[in-house]
């Protein structure tokens, strides 16, 4: 038989005693303490705002008035987005700075977000980007009421063929997911078309589809005037970032490419394993760079070209854009062989023309001396 | 004598580490088999080779083609056009191997999932065909995947066991087979005859 009032008194409560106290006072702030970094250290899924008009760009949506401290930017080598006239503005939080030191890969403060506003005629959508923390980015999309007087949230599955924006061709607002395809995994942060060689203040005349640039917007110069950047090396503001190329052609289809396509191949991206690498750095040695040439230029091409031999298709053949299959899949939009294979349905003819061109006479004199890559 | 002890040491050493290297490697060794092992198990339960081995008549009726194992549509087998699809519930076809499949989104050919590296999937990493299955895209980025592959079910797997079949993919014989790319529906760009 148990002694019950032995048992009751060994759960009675404990005698308060300054030692009990003084115990109390450091194990609950330490637990505390603990549990408030493991919450910080979650990630954010915070819930987007309903509508564009919250999210911070606009500080009169009705008149399109832009918040003084959203900076405009355009970069010179723009994604092709079937025609689609964009606009772009970036916020950085007051007091913090983007981390600069690899020009090819900026890291973007908490708090940072930018816009990208789509027009075919009207406005369609705005796409927005928010770091909520460290290692999160939140991405939301906006379509435009038919009235123009705000954007509402698009759901997680984006709203596919939204609007006709050719003769049977019709814009799909991505979703989430079609968001992360492009945005996820291919550096330090996930931010596409702002980093030092699309903001250089040397741009190119000949890359196309780029925006003028018109007052109000921002270069790699300004960000820095603005000590925005840190750690940015000097050099590339003494001699602004370019392309090393030997003729105006190459350096516009070296940028239209790494624009385009260098998002996805690029030596960080887990695409990186496909060996094809098309975005240029204005970091890397120039025979770093030109091993990433030969990852292209007369590399036997996986993908073969339809009625050619088995063998004969390349990634860029020198001389030969029909044996070419950058060509090739860049002139196509049947959905299961174009590329980039998202985010466009109409082909960029002056694409086409322009890469075409580089390989027929800039790649022509080069051929016999070309290094061929095979498996 | 002098020489001797140190030589002795240096063995003594150098046998230690040699066999501690060994054993670390036997140790990874034999986590991969186990992989493999786990990985082989989970493609023939869930039945990958259903469509991406191709199917062959035996003396019993079809069977896989095991030579074949997992490498895709046969390249010298040449498909016509599909048949047309008279109205009502049917809604596609497929070829005798069970390889090339034919519906609304077109016609599609099962992958080579060998190791080769100009035709199969030796280039890939574990983390692209992870990205495959859990997006629906090739490599987490390309063009969609088509029917019938059953991505939608599959992407609910663990990564342990994504891992483990990648890595029983890995362990295959590799088998150079150039799969066709797939062919729109008619009248879209691609196939617009």
């Amino acid at each position: 038989m148990p002694n019950s009032s032995r048992d009751l008194s060994r759960w009675s409560f404990p005698t308060i005693t300054p030692r009990y106290i003084g115990t109390l006072g450091v194990a609950l702030p330490l637990s505390l303490l603990l549990i408030c970094s493991f919450v910080a250290a979650l990630p954010r899924y915070r819930p987007r705002p309903a509508t564009l008009s919250e999210t911070g760009l606009y500080s009169d949506i009705s008149k399109k008035t832009i918040v003084p401290s959203n900076l405009m930017y355009s970069p010179q080598y723009p994604l092709w987005s079937d025609g689609a006239k964009k606009k772009r503005w970036i916020y950085i939080p007051p007091g913090h700075t983007i981390d600069a030191k690899d020009p090819d890969d900026w890291v973007f403060p908490v708090g940072t977000k930018l816009w990208k506003e789509f027009s075919f005629g009207k406005r369609v959508e705005t796409r927005f980007l928010e770091k909520v923390d460290e290692r999160t980015w939140a991405y939301a999309t906006y379509a435009w009421k038919e009235d123009g007087s705000d954007a509402v949230l698009v759901p997680q599955e984006g709203f596919p063929n939204h609007v006709e924006i050719a003769p049977g061709v019709r814009h799909d607002i991505p979703g989430i997911d079609g968001c992360r395809a492009c945005h996820d995994g291919q550096g330090r942060d996930v931010v596409l078309g702002f980093n030092a060689l699309q903001l250089s203040p040397d741009r190119d005349p000949n890359a196309p589809h780029a925006e003028p640039f018109i007052h109000g917007m921002i270069n790699v110069k300004d960000l820095a005037e603005k000590n925005l950047l840190a750690f940015f090396p000097a050099r590339l503001l003494s001699r602004p970032p370019v392309i090393e190329a030997d003729s105006p052609l190459e350096r516009a289809a070296l940028g239209y490419l790494s624009g385009n396509c260098g998002g996805c191949h690029n030596t960080t991206d887990p695409l990186s394993s496909v060996g094809m690498f098309l975005k240029r750095s204005v970091n890397r040695s120039p025979g770093a760079m030109a091993k990433e040439l030969e990852s292209v230029i007369g590399h036997r091409s996986k993908y073969q070209i339809p009625g050619l031999g088995a063998g004969d298709s390349y990634r860029i053949y020198p001389g030969h854009p029909e044996q070419s299959s950058v060509v090739f899949r860049v002139s196509s939009r049947n959905p299961y062989r174009q590329m980039p294979p998202l985010g466009t349905k109409i082909v960029d003819t002056l694409a086409v023309d322009l890469i075409t061109r580089w390989i027929e006479e800039d790649q022509n004199t080069r051929k016999e001396t070309a290094h061929f890559i095979h498996y | 004598m002098q020489h001797v002890g140190r030589f002795a040491a240096t063995l003594a050493v150098s046998c230690v580490i040699l066999s501690l290297g060994l054993s670390l490697a036997d140790g990874k060794d034999k986590s991969n088999t186990k992989l493999v092992k786990r990985g082989e198990y989970l493609v023939k339960s869930v039945g990958c080779g259903d469509c991406h081995t191709p199917w062959k008549m035996g003396p019993k009726g079809p069977e896989q083609d095991m030579s074949r194992l997992l490498s895709g549509h046969p390249q010298d087998m040449v498909m016509p056009a599909p048949p047309i699809s008279s109205p009502g519930p049917w809604m596609g076809s497929f070829a005798s191997t069970f390889t090339a499949w034919s519906g609304p989104w077109g016609v599609s050919f099962t992958r080579n999932l060998t190791p080769d590296k100009e035709t199969g999937l030796g280039d890939w990493t574990e983390q692209n065909f992870i990205a495959t299955i859990r997006t629906g895209k090739r490599m987490g980025k390309g063009r969609d995947l088509l029917p019938p592959m059953p991505w939608p079910a599959f992407k609910n797997m663990e990564d342990e066991d994504l891992k483990a079949i990648f890595a029983y993919l890995r362990s295959i014989p590799a088998i150079k087979n150039s799969v066709p790319e797939p062919i729109p529906p008619a009248g879209q760009p691609g196939n617009e005859k």
